[in-house]
């Protein structure tokens, strides 16, 4: 997950005529989850508010560098994207109101540290643990920056520094820079395999799904106060300002352990090919992004590139037993198609990037962290981001595999297993290592313009 | 929550699990051994009867025929859609109507492979589909707004729950899915022999 992103898709501008209660209001939504930015660097900043009136006055100036989605489909040319999200004890402490506060979900008000266990973070990733602040109540808030390239990312830390020190209540509890890592042709992360190749279609914003994505998805099943896959929504955050263009950001530190990821490659594969389809099974696409169901046995760059075919296909029907793309892949188990009920409600955005300098290849482990810090963007954590992680990512009995999680991203600490079906008699790898551990999470409101203005102007 | 699965009664039991051998599990008054949360509460333990729930709930006066007459839709939509539940991985449903007293209750057990509260929102809107969650409008107490509010439902299905004590498995803890591939088998098996005649 490198930061590097396409410009902006050619379809904005050409947005299919909504009606009323389902057009988008680009001018009062933060653009992090409609539009990707073409950054190559970021930085995000932890905050907390020592005292409610710095923080108020905070926002309020933070407001006017909130880039909004409309701004971002003007076709203006930015050099930084800035976005403000508020975990529930930061809303507390701008001085929100019981009443206002209870009315956010349960699994919000909880925050992702004490939903730990639902998420399946244990042992080396287990909140304990986190860095940074992330666990604590004193998280209140997050500045995400993105940036064209490192030195404006500079530019703009050393600004928010010098803005900081003139609030006087304000802490930064932590801080992470990303970059992007080399080749920065595609997007792509440390165990070098591409990223962002199957992200949904939001209807309203002209963009247009992926043959093989299905249609696009309706706008409230990741912004608030839109008509979702089942229609009109309610229980919103009180009051309605509160529950008008924003959306919930679950937030996750991943470390990935490149050196054991290759090791492990290295270990269940004599030749270059034979490691290339071991990764390739573990995540379900070869590294380049060509998908096992398409091409199972030998990679296709150029298929992995092409988006009009490189989602096109299910499983169901196409590799119903998992011998081109195993049962427990990631691919299989963080898009199910049509292998799962209700997909339309279980869509989410991600965002983000990569962390800490690229492991060389045939370079040995550095002991240095590296990772991916990203960001998922729903309007129902429980019911999409936390089943996800759940159901599909940490379930040992997914698709009645029985002692499996996901190879990449599943909590692992070698007592589960991959299976690799395989004629005449499946491959079995057990005790597979971690190759990944959570570092830190949070969950956070987006909120719209408009609500950012309500909450700084709290009294 | 640690990775392992907690050793309890029921994973000791799956572990060595033996379909030739019935199993019999007493289970705490909780409804779990120990203490382990989904997204919305406690989860409950697989049994040698899979898992399962028992919801009882006293139905509104009057509603008898009404509850009744559920039966019929529900048997229509499953005859014309035949795997409309098939994400539930169902072995068995049961309803039943009692009285006690002058109220009348309704009881609605089911017997299925997944943990219920991995796909809840999955099954209510598999409810909607078929006209489940429409009968429980009969029910005192079920939410107004479940509709558009799928946590009051799932509250509602919780505090209704009656955890069993007991469950026995005469071929413990084998899926419905397991089943059917075993009687597929067979089924291609014999078909198999008529080919040889």
């Amino acid at each position: 997950m490198a930061i590097y992103s396409p410009p902006l898709p050619k379809s904005v501008g050409r947005e299919l005529q909504q009606p009323d209660a389902a057009r988008l209001e680009f001018d009062d939504i933060q653009h992090f989850l409609i539009h990707r930015s073409p950054a190559l660097a970021a930085r995000y900043e932890f905050l907390t508010f020592r005292k409610p009136a710095a923080g108020r006055a905070w926002l309020k100036a933070m407001i006017e560098k909130v880039t909004t989605a409309a701004a971002v489909r003007s076709g203006q040319l930015d050099t930084r994207w800035v976005t403000v999200a508020l975990s529930w004890n930061g809303m507390r402490a701008l001085g929100l109101d019981d009443q206002s506060l209870s009315s956010f979900p349960e699994e919000f008000r909880q925050g992702m540290a004490t939903r730990a266990e639902v998420l399946g973070m244990a042992g080396a990733s287990h909140p304990e643990h986190w860095r940074g602040g992330l666990a604590s109540t004193d998280l209140h808030a997050i500045v995400i920056l993105f940036a064209r390239d490192v030195p404006e990312r500079e530019r703009c830390r050393v600004e928010h520094e010098k803005f900081l020190s003139e609030c006087h209540g304000i802490e930064v509890l932590s801080s992470l820079d990303l970059e992007a890592i080399p080749p920065f042709d595609y997007a792509h992360e440390h165990f070098g395999y591409r990223d962002r190749l199957s992200q949904p279609a939001i209807e309203g914003t002209g963009d247009e799904p992926m043959p093989g994505s299905g249609p696009a998805i309706k706008a409230g099943e990741f912004v608030l106060g839109y008509p979702d896959e089942e229609g009109p929504t309610a229980n919103g955050p009180k009051p309605e300002i509160l529950s008008r263009n924003g959306s919930y950001l679950a937030y996750l530190m991943m470390e990935e352990h490149v050196g054991a990821f290759r090791d492990f490659l290295r270990q269940h594969g004599d030749t270059q090919d034979e490691q290339e389809l071991v990764a390739a099974k573990l995540m379900g696409r070869w590294r380049s992004g060509a998908p096992l169901v398409l091409t199972p046995e030998k990679d296709d760059p150029k298929l992995a590139g092409d988006y009009q075919r490189t989602n096109d296909f299910d499983f169901g029907k196409m590799d119903p037993h998992g011998y081109a793309c195993p049962l427990g892949s990631h691919i299989r188990r963080m898009n199910p198609r049509d292998t799962a009920a209700n997909m339309n409600r279980r869509k989410m955005i991600r965002r983000g990037g990569t962390y800490g300098p690229p492991l060389p290849e045939g370079a040995p482990e550095d002991g240095r962290e590296r990772g991916i810090a990203a960001f998922v963007g729903c309007a129902s954590l429980v019911r999409q981001f936390e089943f996800a992680m759940n159901v599909w990512t940490n379930d040992p009995n997914f698709h009645e595999l029985g002692n499996e999680r996901d190879p990449i991203c599943g909590t692992q600490d070698g007592t589960f297993d991959m299976t690799i079906p395989k004629r005449p008699i499946r491959k079995k790898i057990k005790r597979l290592p971690a190759f990944t551990t959570i570092r830190g999470g949070a969950y956070f409101f987006l909120p719209g313009i408009k609500a950012l203005r309500y909450l700084a102007s709290l009294t | 929550m640690a990775a392992t699965l907690v050793e309890t009664p029921s994973t000791r039991i799956e572990k060595t699990r033996d379909w030739t051998k019935p199993a019999a599990m007493a289970i705490p008054k909780e409804g779990y051994f120990s203490l382990k949360n989904g997204r919305y509460g406690p989860l409950y333990p697989r049994t040698p009867a899979c898992h399962g729930f028992t919801i009882i709930a006293k139905i509104k006066p009057g509603r008898e025929e009404t509850i009744r007459a559920y039966g019929k839709t529900i048997e229509t939509a499953i005859s014309d859609m035949p795997d409309a539940l098939a994400t539930l991985k169902l072995h068995y449903l049961r309803w039943v109507l009692f009285d006690i007293g002058k109220d009348t209750y309704f009881m609605y057990q089911g017997i299925f492979d997944t943990d219920f509260d991995k796909y809840t929102e999955d099954a209510v809107a598999l409810f909607k589909k078929v006209g489940v969650n429409t009968v429980f409008e009969n029910l005192e107490g079920f939410p107004e707004d479940w509709k558009t509010n799928v946590p009051a439902f799932v509250k509602f299905v919780r505090e209704h729950q009656r955890p069993s004590f007991l469950e026995y498995g005469e071929y413990p803890y084998e899926t419905a899915d397991e089943i059917k591939k075993a009687l597929q088998l067979k089924a291609k098996f014999s078909e198999m022999l008529d080919l040889m005649q």
